[in-house]
């Protein structure tokens, strides 16, 4: 079911949770709503689950506008941040639980709602998990029951407040494969809430960025990494090195190898992977320190001092594979040149 | 029994504490109208016992007390149940005056309260002039003790189950509507089976307050023998003629009696408990 949102603003008092939300969501698609806690991500599933009535602005499920719609007449499912599981029932009963409040004419008799409430635990891969009540399960297990239930009444859309955000790094990892691979096998359209650009990176197939109730920007994740629209979604999405624009930043960008054009900005964003250092031939070339270096696992973090302002040290920072790394033989305290390969230029406010 | 590296230090003292206590206030006193009646030096034989228990007017004064209790705690229980929900999930104004009035029960002397309520619906009285004009005689009647300990005992109620509406978690009702579930059968299915536990502990504490209510209820009850006569006022009738024996009776039936209606009260709860959520004994998974 594709999903048209026009003009959606929605306000607390006086405070502005969105503003103006205009946003389309193709048929099939894993859709993350990515942004710092309180920018309005969660207002915005809300209101797209019908939980939340928005200010203005239209809600268009399949082309028809369902804004002052019940959620139970949105054939949505909802799978909430800490599970809402229904604790005074088994497993078995939270899963049915969609089945058995249908209208008594298109209720399955028991014997269908066994079946299929079998079929999802084994989708969730937590069938011997039936007879157990939600307090007996862990984080992870829970997180899938909620989305067996969700699924039981065959949502079209399935709609996911911050998924993993209680559960630990690794289980974490682990649900986010599974997620996908469901989501391929399914081909339901999802949209998820993350405040986590990793987890909206390696998940989703769009991102939607938020910041203080405005989209910033929307894309696949390579069109966001690699073109951000402005400073705050460069600064969100992924490390960056921020220099302004002063006289003597400029000297040693250019010095870097970096051709400053654009009048209009006034700032300049390197990612630390763009950021390349050689070991420095004599100390007058040098436009830097090595000061310390921190395993990321395949990748080395550097951690580079240059002169900034009125003589204070800055720092900044690099990234390159490890075995480049050990064939520049480099040590705490060396000098090295820093070539800038790309970067990004914005107009801060 | 008691593990050795128990982690919470001072356990024996403040066992001890408690037996001393418990013992001292409750069991003591209890246990000496249990021995005083059954002594064989004792007023009381057991014919004598008989006799007194099945003499009419005290059979029918055991029936006004405990069914005018019952009837007062189930209504307080509906009651109370729209009061607390009605403060925990709805933004009024004066919220906190009204929380606020509810306690007055608790800290109003039972005589005050018996007072202005008979004179609130005395024949005469502001509610009572009207109601009387209705064709409803409220005061001096059975209707009259049931309005009083409906009176003390909602407190009882709104309070044990005002805590458990709001840890109750909404997104369990919100994700029951996303599933389809009506308003009706959400309260049904969700809100009801999550609260019962505390709703049957804010009754049978109604109820056991509304069985040994005195002050309260003999102002307003008129007190006619057969109709409207209370145990405890049978026992005061009985102490002021120096009928010791009659009064140990009578009490210790009642205290039998509300001991049997509170532990089946509990057995129902703690059955509900095993069969919901099982929280004595989790079992903890270690996989995702």
């Amino acid at each position: 079911m594709s999903i048209i949102l026009n003009n959606i603003s929605k306000r607390f008092g006086n405070f502005a949770a969105l503003n103006n939300i205009n946003l389309e969501i193709p048929e099939g698609e894993l859709v993350a709503l990515l942004g710092p806690s309180g920018c309005g991500k969660t207002t915005l599933l809300r209101i797209i689950a019908g939980l939340e009535r928005p200010d203005s602005g239209q809600v268009l499920l399949k082309g028809e506008d369902k804004t002052h719609k019940d959620i139970r007449e949105r054939g949505i499912g909802f799978v909430f941040q800490h599970y809402a599981l229904f604790r005074h029932m088994t497993v078995f009963e939270n899963i049915a639980f969609g089945l058995r409040v249908k209208p008594r004419k298109q209720r399955p008799n028991e014997t269908e709602i066994k079946k299929k409430v079998h079929a999802l635990l084994e989708l969730v891969q937590l069938d011997w998990l039936h007879d157990r009540y939600p307090d007996q399960l862990s984080g992870g297990q829970r997180q899938r029951i909620a989305l067996a239930r969700a699924l039981a009444v065959e949502p079209e859309v399935l709609l996911l407040d911050e998924p993993f955000g209680a559960l630990d790094a690794s289980v974490r990892k682990d649900l986010r494969q599974w997620l996908r691979h469901l989501h391929e096998n399914l081909n339901v359209t999802s949209i998820f809430v993350t405040h986590d650009q990793e987890e909206a990176m390696e998940v989703a197939s769009r991102v939607v960025v938020f910041n203080h109730g405005n989209l910033e920007q929307q894309g696949s994740p390579s069109e966001i990494y690699d073109n951000p629209v402005n400073e705050f979604v460069s600064r969100f999405i992924g490390d960056t090195n921020v220099i302004t624009l002063e006289k003597h930043h400029t000297d040693w960008l250019q010095l870097s190898g970096l051709v400053i054009v654009p009048e209009a900005a006034n700032s300049v964003h390197i990612r630390p992977h763009d950021l390349e250092i050689t070991k420095s031939s004599s100390d007058s070339a040098a436009t830097a320190t090595l000061k310390d270096w921190q395993h990321l696992g395949a990748l080395i973090r550097i951690e580079l001092a240059k002169q900034g302002a009125n003589g204070s040290p800055e720092t900044l920072y690099a990234e390159m594979p490890n075995e480049q790394f050990k064939r520049l033989q480099l040590s705490k305290g060396d000098k090295v040149e820093c070539r800038i390969r790309h970067a990004h230029w914005f107009d801060a406010a | 029994m008691v593990n050795k590296t128990n982690i919470l230090p001072a356990f024996k003292p403040a066992l001890g504490f408690t037996l001393l206590y418990l013992g001292l206030v409750v069991l003591i006193p209890l246990s000496t109208l249990l021995f005083k009646t059954l002594a064989p030096d004792s007023l009381l034989s057991w014919q004598g016992y008989i006799n007194i228990i099945s003499n009419e007017r005290v059979q029918a004064a055991f029936k006004v007390s405990f069914l005018a209790a019952l009837l007062a705690a189930a209504i307080a229980l509906v009651l109370g149940f729209v009061i607390a929900w009605t403060l925990v999930r709805y933004t009024i104004p004066a919220k906190r005056f009204f929380d606020a009035i509810i306690d007055l029960p608790f800290a109003l002397p039972t005589a005050v309260a018996g007072i202005v309520l008979a004179s609130l619906y005395a024949p005469n009285g502001l509610l009572g002039k009207p109601l009387t004009e209705l064709g409803f005689k409220v005061a001096f009647t059975p209707a009259g003790i049931v309005i009083a300990l409906i009176f003390i005992g909602l407190p009882f109620v709104v309070r044990t189950i005002e805590p458990v509406l709001q840890e109750l978690d909404t997104s369990m009702e919100e994700a029951a509507s996303s599933m389809g579930a009506s308003r009706w059968q959400i309260f049904q299915r969700i809100i009801f089976p999550n609260v019962f536990p505390a709703a049957l502990t804010g009754f049978a504490m109604a109820f056991a307050r509304g069985v040994g209510e005195y002050g309260s209820v003999i102002f307003i009850a008129g007190n006619m023998p057969y109709i409207s006569e209370i145990v405890p006022l049978l026992i005061i009738t009985k102490l002021e003629q120096y009928d010791y024996a009659g009064a140990t009776a009578l009490a210790l039936t009642m205290l039998l009696v509300s001991f049997l209606l509170l532990l089946a009260i509990n057995l129902v709860q703690m059955l509900l408990r095993r069969r919901t959520s099982e929280t004595l004994a989790p079992i903890v998974a270690v996989t995702p």
